[in-house]
């Protein structure tokens, strides 16, 4: 049991840096994921602390011990890679020993860790298989399992979901909290799908072009973003963007959205009063768009009306595109809202949970509320 | 995906007999659209048998009817056949000592190509070093230069060294010495024949081994990596056994490159001590030209060990050539 320390560390490739200045504490027990479009150097920092790539520069300690330059089999910590990587010409008892045996176990031992895990896990039934008389959801479980009986300090994921199918990946990611809950482990993981990162971690850490773009809570990350990057690339369907201007009329400030104005509530003011006259954008959800009338009770909300462009009724809410002057965005309304396309709709866009950013730096203007049940 | 294979499955079971019947006719349709195919093959395979049939037919018959009549005229006499050349040729032609000498010549030279060659192609695959790829480029360059180009300053260096000499090692078959003053290296020298086909067949093996082993999937080893194994270990427990098939192949083809040898053994061999049985049978090509009855059961005898190889191995053989070429 450890907690993880990253200290400012780099890693080139040649001429490219793939990953810049990472710094961050992971406390013990904690679920941290990395999440971030491919080639945003997330593998590569998880490869780095499991000892697969040379660090460039900085410091990786692992409890308190500074592991930098420990060779990965020293480091005690165990991988479950997206290919499963199971050894092929083993059964799944002996994937699961190879590293205990490695590490001179006594056999009556590494036979009761196995078919401890091999019950956590529900496989003990298969432990006289080879992986390829296995079906891809069980390879996984072989592959965690393998992870398991090394009782390491810190558990390493890479992608252990992109090969199996969307309903065992459910039902896995669930699998895989229960561990976490039932080892009391650290585990860190790499995504690079924001729903795997939502539903499991503690932390996330979103990362982009090998920078760390926000840390925080899957709470902290949706309702707060700091920057547009986070805004879009945390929750689906995406946060919409509109650009536009900041105008000061009567007292009193709006966002001139081209086309649409959206008052500034007051607690904001402060943080926007700046851009007064400058260009700003503005970030809405879908879900804080409502159709006029099924708005949530005690949201503060300015009506806009738009086109109605395709809708997409999924059973408990609608997807609806909608259209505005220059603008398309989309908007999940309530199932009973009757609306065809080409109709125009009014819409009641709950103020309070507008993020506005600097285009220039894409960084968020202070903060929005947090968001609270309506009651 | 599991679901659908069942379903069509459970359909099939399920199928009307006209149905099944028709999938029957269709099936011999297919057959016979590829009737000339597989007779085109039939046809190759027997021009391709030929020589050896021949071979092993003349190798029986008495020694007057090979030089009077054709080889197929023995199929007309099917009992007219002997075991009297094979017993000429080994017992009076010193063939069984050339076919012990070709085995203490190959199975070393086999070995030691497949041991260097996978360690090697592991490095080439596996580890990081500099240089890595500039040696192997000119490993792989090696393949292009002819055996017969360095054949004479290689018999030159042999010369050189062959007067070293360590007394209690000699040729199994020296009567005046045996085991006594023998030579070690160089010419008509075990050792020195090992090397030079060692040397000889490497590029290769390292070539097919390294391609080989760099299909594996890298997460394998970096999982056996975290999970404690040095290279050693990843390089017996892993890499060898799931690189069988192209094991097995390069050992065939190195074993059957070696044993059919003849002029690395003519060159670097004059000892008759140690003659294989390539060099023996050139001999008797020369020294007993008109008798084709012993040049045949020879040249069948010599043959023999290589088929046995290749039809045990030989399911190795075909997944071996594909080496590396086709993943998974």
């Amino acid at each position: 049991m450890a907690g993880v320390t990253f200290e400012h560390v780099y890693k080139r490739f040649g001429e490219i840096t793939a990953v810049s200045d990472f710094d961050l504490e992971i406390p013990d027990k904690e679920f941290l994921v990395l999440v971030g479009p491919s080639g945003c150097g997330k593998s590569t920092t998880l490869r780095m602390l499991a000892g697969l790539e040379e660090i460039t520069e900085g410091t990786i300690r692992i409890g308190d011990r500074d592991v930098t330059h420990v060779p990965a089999k020293d480091r005690d910590i165990a991988m479950v890679f997206q290919s499963y990587a199971l050894y092929p010409h083993m059964t799944v008892y002996d994937n699961m020993a190879f590293g205990l045996t490695l590490r001179k176990v006594p056999k009556d031992e590494i036979r009761c860790r196995v078919e401890d895990a091999g019950r956590i896990l529900g496989i003990e039934a298969l432990l006289d298989r080879k992986p390829r008389a296995l079906s891809g959801g069980q390879r996984q479980r072989v592959a965690l399992g393998r992870a398991i009986v090394r009782d390491p300090a810190v558990f390493l994921f890479d992608e252990p979901l992109s090969n199996l199918d969307a309903k065992l990946r459910v039902q896995t990611r669930a699998e895989i909290s229960k561990l976490h809950h039932r080892l009391g482990t650290t585990f860190i993981y790499v995504t690079h799908d924001q729903v795997e990162a939502m539903t499991m971690a503690t932390r996330i850490v979103v990362m982009r072009a090998g920078l760390i773009m926000q840390v925080g809570t899957p709470g902290q990350l949706y309702d707060h973003p700091t920057n547009m990057f986070v805004a879009g690339f945390i929750g689906s369907p995406a946060m919409n963007f509109f650009t536009g201007t900041v105008v000061h009329e009567e007292g009193r400030l709006f966002l001139d959205l081209e086309g649409f104005r959206l008052p500034v509530p007051d607690d904001r003011r402060r943080d926007v009063e700046a851009f007064t006259g400058n260009a700003i954008v503005a970030g809405m959800r879908p879900e804080n768009i409502h159709a006029e009338g099924f708005s949530p009770p005690g949201i503060s909300s300015s009506t806009v009306q738009a086109e109605v462009v395709v809708t997409e009724l999924l059973g408990n809410e609608t997807i609806a595109y909608l259209q505005m002057g220059e603008h398309e965005f989309l908007a999940r309304l309530d199932p009973r809202v009757q609306t065809r396309p080409g109709q125009n709709i009014n819409l009641a866009v709950d103020i309070d949970r507008v993020h506005i950013f600097d285009p220039e730096s894409e960084d968020a203007l202070g903060t929005t509320k947090p968001q609270t049940a309506p009651v | 995906m599991s679901r659908r294979v069942e379903d069509v499955r459970g359909e099939g079971a399920l199928a009307p007999a006209s149905l099944r019947r028709d999938s029957l006719s269709e099936m011999m349709k297919r057959q016979f659209r590829r009737l000339p195919l597989h007779l085109l093959l039939i046809f190759f395979v027997v021009i391709w048998s030929i020589p050896t049939i021949a071979l092993l037919v003349s190798s029986l018959r008495e020694p007057g009817d090979v030089v009077t009549s054709g080889w197929w005229n023995a199929l007309a006499h099917p009992f007219d056949i002997t075991l009297q050349n094979y017993e000429d040729v080994l017992s009076t032609r010193d063939m069984d000592k050339a076919f012990i000498n070709s085995l203490l010549i190959t199975i070393p030279s086999t070995f030691f190509v497949v041991l260097v060659a996978a360690f090697a192609a592991y490095a080439f695959a596996w580890m990081d070093f500099p240089g890595r790829n500039a040696l192997f480029i000119l490993m792989v360059a090696l393949l292009v230069v002819p055996l017969q180009m360095t054949l004479i300053p290689v018999l030159r260096l042999y010369t050189e060294i062959s007067d070293i000499r360590i007394p209690l090692l000699g040729t199994p078959f020296d009567d005046d010495m045996p085991l006594l003053g023998g030579r070690v290296f160089g010419t008509n020298s075990y050792i020195g024949i090992w090397m030079a086909h060692t040397a000889y067949g490497l590029p290769f093996a390292i070539y097919l081994l390294r391609n080989f082993f760099g299909s594996l999937p890298r997460d394998i080893l970096e999982s056996a990596y975290i999970d404690g194994a040095s290279d050693a270990g990843i390089f017996f427990k892993l890499i060898l056994p799931l690189s069988m098939p192209a094991i097995a192949a390069l050992t065939i083809f190195q074993f059957l490159w070696v044993w059919n040898d003849l002029l690395v053994s003519l060159i670097l061999l004059g000892d008759p001590e140690l003659a294989p049985m390539t060099l023996k049978i050139s001999s008797l090509v020369s020294s007993f030209g008109t008798q084709y009855q012993l040049l045949t059961a020879a040249a069948f005898i010599s043959m023999a060990l290589p088929l046995v190889i290749f039809f045990a191995l030989q399911r190795y053989f075909v997944q071996g050539i594909l080496a590396g070429s086709v993943k998974g």
